[in-house]
């Protein structure tokens, strides 16, 4: 009988490449932690887009977040750095290959914490580059202390109390140059995965903050990162809807209601508002709607933030489309007659 | 009229008729902001035009206007061109240091000043040329704004006349400082100079004994500093990506190199730049952006002094681990901390060496004159992608920023080696690869660039334990086998960096081992030890760390080595007690100066005289 069957087809994107060949190593983390919800989204949209593999560099920092680029995307090179300066490996290995598609993988103290300096420069730079911070509120591979990130007030698992304010990532790269800011939650498999996609296409700095609850040491009452608190707390501003390039789109958007975002690579980012009046292309409005729900302790997700104008810092620096890492010797080695030159000045 | 103001009771030998030709050192003594560095590069680089073997060192504060600083031009018949501790010729332009500049003068000294600063009640034993700059200043520079800076000019117009320096060079080194594009600027200050030249002309009658005579020793040299040289040296290289975090005193480094790339690296068809060169936050994010392009391909650089070095420790430990070429700068200064920003040191040897934690040591490339900033510049690119891993170029500030006299740079020969990178169409014969793996016996693995369009390219990198396929692993024997291999590596290393370079006397019981600009002073010293005492000694020239076999067979053949080092802590000989056997560690003597100001010969025989008992 088992002869008669044929096997289904396999499943294959664009490139031919089936959903394995984007997987990792298996995940060392806990099981439920929220940064594996994250790894298994990105799977999927650089699947489902069908990105080469080969043009993909992951970065990250050091915590249980940084490990996870090992975890997906196994056909691309990845460089799992120190503990808050994976910007600036980024921003060097994208400036040696300006061709590359760079993701890079964060915690929160791996960013807000350590390397909030660096974080805001890349920011400043908009380097054109995927920033996941996968924001759990503490420090999970030491243990469970507090981040930048940590809400007034809440607790840890121990009782401690934290008193000092938290760092708003999604502000602060908003207000300093980022071009696509977003904020979502591991939980949200749709929404996290519409946002992934528009940060594959768009061409700029996409800082993406999730929501990704360390269910070892902040996923208890007292928590402001846990999956219950999310359940309470979490404002959805929008459905967001990704049509990739590749895909036809003529359907007839209605005026008003659902906002049109062509990205670079011509796919579109649909954003349908839902109950509050809120624009993502106003970085002033959500700046305020950030302290307004801030203030009444709600989480805002969605895209918070899109411009497809501004010039990224790879675009300033007037190079050529070949990655200035391994041209020639003779585009690299300037002939006899300068050095001449130069000599004959110093004489 | 004569104004050589000497008061009868110590009389002078001036026009005794002996005089000193071609050996002595001018200093002028300033204050930063006046513009005096125009003036003291135009005297240097007349003497310099005169066929006459020179060098300058400009010694000045760490701030922007108000504060002292000298100039020292030596001019040496013989070629030496390290620092003299004696000054000669004063030129006292500092109401501030003035009287203690005279005083400290040797007698015999000639002091040109500002006539109102009444120096010349100071000491009889010296020649004094007052001139009243203010007043000679006002007719030549009619707008008062000026003044400030023409009025320096007038100096190298009066040390002309009295030095016998020609005119008509100092004329030629004018035109050349101010460029084309500064005409009216030169015109203005060649009016003072000439004021200058004609007021000495007519109220001194020369009496001390120095003088310029024209020599054949320059022909055909350049005038350059060490950091344009490293920066030369780096755009021949054929460096990709430069990242830098201003300080004194690399900063210097960087911004010849940047208006270099503009001229020479854009593509002469399209006008794109073939490198990017980023201003970063701080030098944790320019030695993270160095090795990140290191990663991915690029001829990757940055330029650092010891503060930098500091905070880059950290990186440059996963630079070593996980095995990222990548060429660093250090263009030391006085540490520890800020310390003395803008004097020379040798102090980073032992940090710099074994930067970071754990078990990390790095190659270091020790050139000692501008020649050797471009060669070892190019060849340490080529040794970081060789070795994958971060190299170090150790120079300082008196090399870096002093202006030297060299011989033109030769354009390199040697294409440009890249290292072991593995393409997609290597793959396609091969395989795959293992990325740590030692397959030809030197530690040093294949590596792949992100990018590479192939399902066997990509490995992931990290500066956790690895195995040789750079897997995550914490097991005590990979770890274990990994070490040796990068120890093997670093082995392997010894017989490729630059070789010392020797020099040895006949029947000589002593020597010298010296890096870097500790040369000029040894060179000088070995002289003086013969000439003066008769006690010859020979000299080995470190050219690179890890030291090779040749450093250890020079000091067997000597019963004394004096290890010269430019810091408090004997540092060098530090680095080679962490090698040597006791025997050769007991033949081994330590020779140190650390104030801060360039080595000189005088510090260097005195010491070896004094330990020598002699
Ligand atoms: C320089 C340095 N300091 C401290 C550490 C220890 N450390 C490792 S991970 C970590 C915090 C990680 O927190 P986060 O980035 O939020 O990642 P998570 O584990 O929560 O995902 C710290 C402090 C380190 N690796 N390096
Ligand atoms: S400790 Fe927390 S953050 Fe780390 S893997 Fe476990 S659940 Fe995730
Ligand atoms: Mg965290």
């Amino acid at each position: 009988m088992s002869s008669t069957v044929t096997p289904p087809p396999r499943k294959m994107n664009r490139l031919g490449l089936e959903v394995l060949q984007y997987k990792g190593s298996k995940t060392t983390l806990c099981a439920g932690c929220g940064h594996n919800s994250v790894s298994e989204r990105i799977v999927e949209c650089f699947y489902e887009l069908g990105v080469n593999p080969y043009t993909v560099a992951k970065f990250s920092g050091i915590g249980c977040s940084s490990k996870s680029p090992a975890y997906f995307l196994g056909l691309s090179h990845g460089f799992n750095s120190v503990h808050g300066r994976m910007p600036s490996i980024a921003t060097g290995a994208l400036l040696a290959n300006a061709t590359l598609l760079g993701i890079g993988v964060t915690g929160d103290g791996d960013t807000a914490s350590i390397g909030i300096g660096q974080f805001m420069h890349l920011v400043r730079r908009n380097l054109p580059m995927i920033y996941v911070i996968e924001n759990n509120g503490v420090y999970g591979l030491t243990k469970g202390q507090f981040s930048a990130t940590a809400d007034v007030g809440s607790t840890l698992k121990t009782g401690v109390h934290n008193e000092l304010p938290p760092f708003d990532c999604c502000a602060l790269a908003l207000k300093w140059g980022a071009t696509f800011v977003a904020r979502s939650f591991s939980g949200d498999k749709r929404q996290l995965q519409a946002i992934l996609k528009a940060a594959i296409a768009h061409h700029g700095l996409s800082v993406i903050d999730v929501i990704s609850p360390c269910v070892t040491f902040n996923d208890h009452e007292g928590s402001t990162k846990s999956y219950a608190y999310m359940k309470e707390h979490e404002e959805v501003l929008q459905e967001l809807d990704f049509v990739p390039a590749f895909e036809d789109i003529t359907v007839e958007i209605p005026e008003g209601e659902v906002l049109d975002v062509q990205m670079h690579d011509g796919s579109h980012l649909r954003i349908r508002k839902l109950h509050r009046d809120f624009n993502p292309t106003d970085r002033l409005a959500t700046l305020a709607a950030l302290e307004d729900a801030e203030a009444k302790e709600e989480v805002l997700t969605g895209v918070l933030y899109v411009n497809t104008s501004k010039p990224t810092f790879l675009e300033l620096l007037n190079l050529g489309d070949a990655p200035i890492a391994t041209l020639p010797e003779s585009k690299v080695r300037p002939p006899k007659a300068a050095l001449d030159e130069a000599m004959d000045e110093l004489r | 009229m004569s104004t050589l103001e000497v008061s009868p009771d110590e009389p002078l030998s001036g026009q005794s008729g002996h005089s000193v030709v071609n050996d002595f050192s001018i200093q002028v003594a300033t204050v930063n902001g006046s513009g005096s560095q125009t003036a003291n590069s135009v005297l240097m680089r007349a003497i310099f035009q005169m066929g006459v073997p020179v060098s300058g060192k400009n010694m000045f504060p760490s701030n922007i206007a108000g504060l002292p600083t000298w100039f020292t031009i030596r001019a040496s018949r013989h070629g030496y061109i390290g620092r003299r501790k004696e000054i000669d010729f004063l030129v006292a332009m500092n109401p501030e240091t003035a009287r203690e500049d005279v005083m400290n003068l040797e007698s015999g000294a000639a002091v040109v000043y500002d006539e109102p600063l009444k120096l010349s009640e100071l000491r009889s034993d010296v020649y004094f040329y007052p001139v009243p700059f203010d007043k000679l200043v006002a007719p030549v520079c009619p707008e008062a704004k000026l003044r400030k800076l023409v009025r320096n000019m007038i100096y190298d117009g009066v040390v002309a006349q009295l030095l016998a320096v020609e005119m008509d060079e100092v004329h030629k080194a004018l035109v050349k400082q101010f460029g084309k594009r500064k005409a009216k600027a030169a015109e203005l200050n060649w009016g003072a100079c000439k004021a200058g030249f004609d007021y000495a002309a007519r109220s001194f009658t020369k009496s001390d004994p120095y003088r310029v005579a024209r020599m054949n020793a320059t022909a055909g040299k350049i005038i350059v500093d060490g950091n344009s040289a490293c920066a030369l040296g780096a755009m021949f290289a054929g460096v990709t990506v430069v990242t830098w975090y201003p300080i004194t005193p690399s900063s210097s480094l960087v911004e010849s190199l940047i208006g270099y790339m503009k001229r020479f690296r854009h593509d002469p068809e399209t006008g794109k730049a073939t490198y990017a060169i980023v201003q970063a936050e701080d030098e944790l994010a320019s030695i993270g952006m160095a090795l990140g392009a290191g990663w991915a391909g690029a001829r990757s650089m940055t330029a650092t002094a010891g503060p930098g070095i500091s905070l880059m420790s950290e990186f440059v430990g996963l630079g070593y681990y996980a095995e990222i070429p990548a060429v660093i700068f250090n263009v030391e200064r006085v540490g520890p901390s800020t310390g003395l920003p803008t004097r020379t040191q040798q102090g980073d040897l032992l940090s710099t060496a074994l930067l970071s934690h754990g078990d990390t040591k790095h190659p270091m490339f020790f050139p000692s004159s501008c020649e050797e900033c471009f060669s070892m510049a190019i060849d340490a690119f080529d040794f970081a992608e060789r070795f994958q891993t971060p190299v170090f170029v150790m120079t300082d500030l008196d090399l870096g920023m002093n202006n030297w006299m060299a011989d033109p740079f030769p354009y390199p020969e040697k294409p440009i080696r890249r290292g072991k990178v593995l393409t997609a169409e290597d793959l396609d014969k091969i395989g795959g690869f293992a990325r740590y793996k030692d397959v030809d016996g030197d530690g040093v693995g294949y590596r792949t660039l992100p990018g590479t369009n192939h399902p066997a390219a990509s490995y992931f990198t990290r500066g956790s334990g690895h195995n040789e396929k750079a897997q995550y692993t914490e097991r005590e024997d990979d770890y274990i086998h990994n070490m040796d291999r990068l120890a093997h590596k670093f082995e392997a290393m010894r017989r490729h960096v630059p070789e010392p370079v020797v020099r040895m006397a006949e029947k000589a019981r002593i020597g010298f081992v010296a890096l870097g600009t500790s040369d000029y002073a040894v060179r000088e010293s070995c002289d003086q030890l013969k000439s003066e005492y008769d006690i010859d000694a020979s000299y080995l020239r470190l050219r690179a760390y890890p030291f090779t076999d040749r450093l250890q067979d020079f000091i067997r053949r000597h019963e004394r080595v004096y290890v010269v080092d430019q810091n408090r802590d004997a540092q060098l000989l530090g680095l080679m007690r962490l090698e040597f056997d006791a025997d050769l560690i007991a033949r081994l003597r330590s020779l140190r100066y650390y104030g801060g100001l360039p080595l000189d010969a005088r510090t260097v025989t005195d010491e070896v005289l004094k330990q020598e008992g002699k």
